[in-house]
């Protein structure tokens, strides 16, 4: 199967198979920043944006993205770069893996939601699941990041 | 589509619906696998991918062509070992959509469940039962996806919204059928039709959502909606693990005797008593019918302080 839709700013088209999800498509298309993490739409770590908006490219049919907007963290270079200085700086990341998704979701929200209290950040990000950190740093971070410490 | 892959030190080209196991072991669609005798993944097959541009035409090949699978939001599809001879998509039908008129409100078949949560009018009605009732659903990024028409649809028994629906007495509308009560869709056989919205009516109704979760995202062990307006009461119990099913026993006990305290403690008392629950993973049915009185008493007095 063959459709056309934006990756990143740049129009493309796309070959898959039925049944193929998006993460799939995405990752033999270079874009490797996707990961494949639960496979069961529970971790986040497969997150990109679809039209603006977070989603599960795990649970994201590629067939159904025609026509639509496709964002990773490939075309967020700068945000992505800001807010990892801040996880840095908190001592926030461990083996990293879980970074891309979780980034997407955190930008997402700088986006979707003014001053943010602690309760909102976590139920925003109760998608995203992290296996080393403990959440503590991250959440220090995000305070950081996005001004509401 | 062929692509090679590496494990452990060798490579293999495999069929994109093949694969490699978690042992190394080339597994295939069709149950065999190359060395000893893994089980084979669980693989989804879609042969055509049809975006409908009308209701008449989704529904023309949903009931004609064998094999044909109406798309939701499409979370949990990828848990079966399934071929689709037609997969119906319905984005293109302008089915994603909440619209509240004097009586009623009307939400699309396509509408995903963030948007309901987030949705100014429906977080204005019902002291919020219905936005409740999905904020707890894995995470943003799901509910980005996941649709209310899939999740009706699918009449899935561990559902949180299915018992909000059922407490606010919500109808469903088919293309072919008509309207029909989501009690009544609950019970019986399921339709062959395109679901095309889901109508909730607007009565002033008070409700309430609560729920047990042995994690934040995980499924509900067991869930509770209470909706009330003037005297009369409907109480719904989902996750138990059964399908959600209104509690009229419980109901009656409060359009009869008030609600305080007391008779909230003793209507969740009598719809403990009169439900099924069982055993799953995520708890036995002993436990589920221990906390069923603490739910319903909880929900019963959040309506009653918002009253």
């Amino acid at each position: 199967m063959q459709l056309e839709t934006t990756i990143n700013g740049r129009n493309v088209t796309l070959d898959f198979a039925g049944g193929e999800f998006l993460y799939e498509t995405l990752r033999r298309y270079g874009y490797l920043s996707v990961k494949q993490g639960c496979d069961t739409s529970s971790c986040g770590l497969c997150t990109v944006w679809l039209d603006g908006k977070p989603a599960l490219s795990c649970s994201t049919l590629t067939a159904r993205v025609a026509g639509h907007e496709i964002t990773t963290i490939e075309a967020l270079q700068d945000d992505a770069r800001e807010f990892a200085e801040y996880m840095v700086a908190e001592g926030a990341e461990q083996c990293g893996f879980c970074s891309p998704g979780f980034t997407m979701t955190v930008l997402a929200m700088k986006r979707e939601l003014d001053n943010p209290d602690e309760a909102a950040i976590n139920h925003y990000l109760a998608g995203n699941l992290c296996r080393c950190s403990g959440y503590k740093g991250q959440m220090r971070a995000i305070k950081k990041y996005m001004g509401v410490a | 589509m062929l692509f090679n892959a590496c494990h452990k030190g060798n490579s293999y080209t495999v069929d994109r619906h093949n694969g490699i196991n978690a042992a190394g072991l080339i597994y295939d669609r069709k149950g065999g696998t190359h060395k000893n005798n893994a089980k084979t993944f669980l693989m989804l097959q879609i042969e055509n991918h049809l975006s409908p541009s009308t209701l008449e035409e989704a529904y023309e090949t949903l009931t004609s062509v064998p094999g044909s699978l109406v798309l939701g939001g499409c979370g949990y599809i990828r848990l079966g070992d399934r071929t689709i001879s037609n997969a119906i998509d319905l984005s293109n039908l302008g089915l994603n959509f909440v619209h509240g008129t004097k009586s009623e409100v009307e939400i699309g078949a396509m509408t995903t469940l963030r948007t309901i949560e987030t949705d100014a009018l429906c977080q204005s009605l019902w002291h919020g039962l219905l936005p409740r009732s999905v904020e707890n659903i894995v995470g943003v990024q799901l509910r980005n996806c996941v649709t209310i028409g899939g999740t009706v649809a699918g009449r899935y028994p561990f559902s949180d919204p299915l018992t909000a629906l059922l407490a606010l007495d919500a109808r469903l509308q088919f293309y072919h059928y008509g309207e029909i009560s989501l009690e009544e869709f609950f019970t019986g056989q399921g339709l062959k039709d395109i679901l095309v919205k889901i109508i909730i009516p607007k009565r002033g109704q008070i409700g309430a959502f609560q729920s047990v979760r042995r994690a934040k995202t995980d499924y509900a062990v067991l869930n509770a909606a209470v909706t009330k307006t003037g005297d009369d009461y409907r109480i719904v119990v989902g996750a138990r693990p059964g399908r959600a099913v209104l509690v009229p026993e419980a109901s009656d006990y409060l359009s009869s005797n008030g609600l305080n305290e007391t008779t909230a403690r003793k209507a969740g008392n009598i719809a403990a008593a009169s439900l099924q629950f069982g055993d799953n993973p995520r708890g036995s049915g002993e436990y589920r019918k221990a906390i069923c009185p603490v739910l319903i008493a909880r929900a019963l007095m959040e309506v009653h302080h918002a009253a």
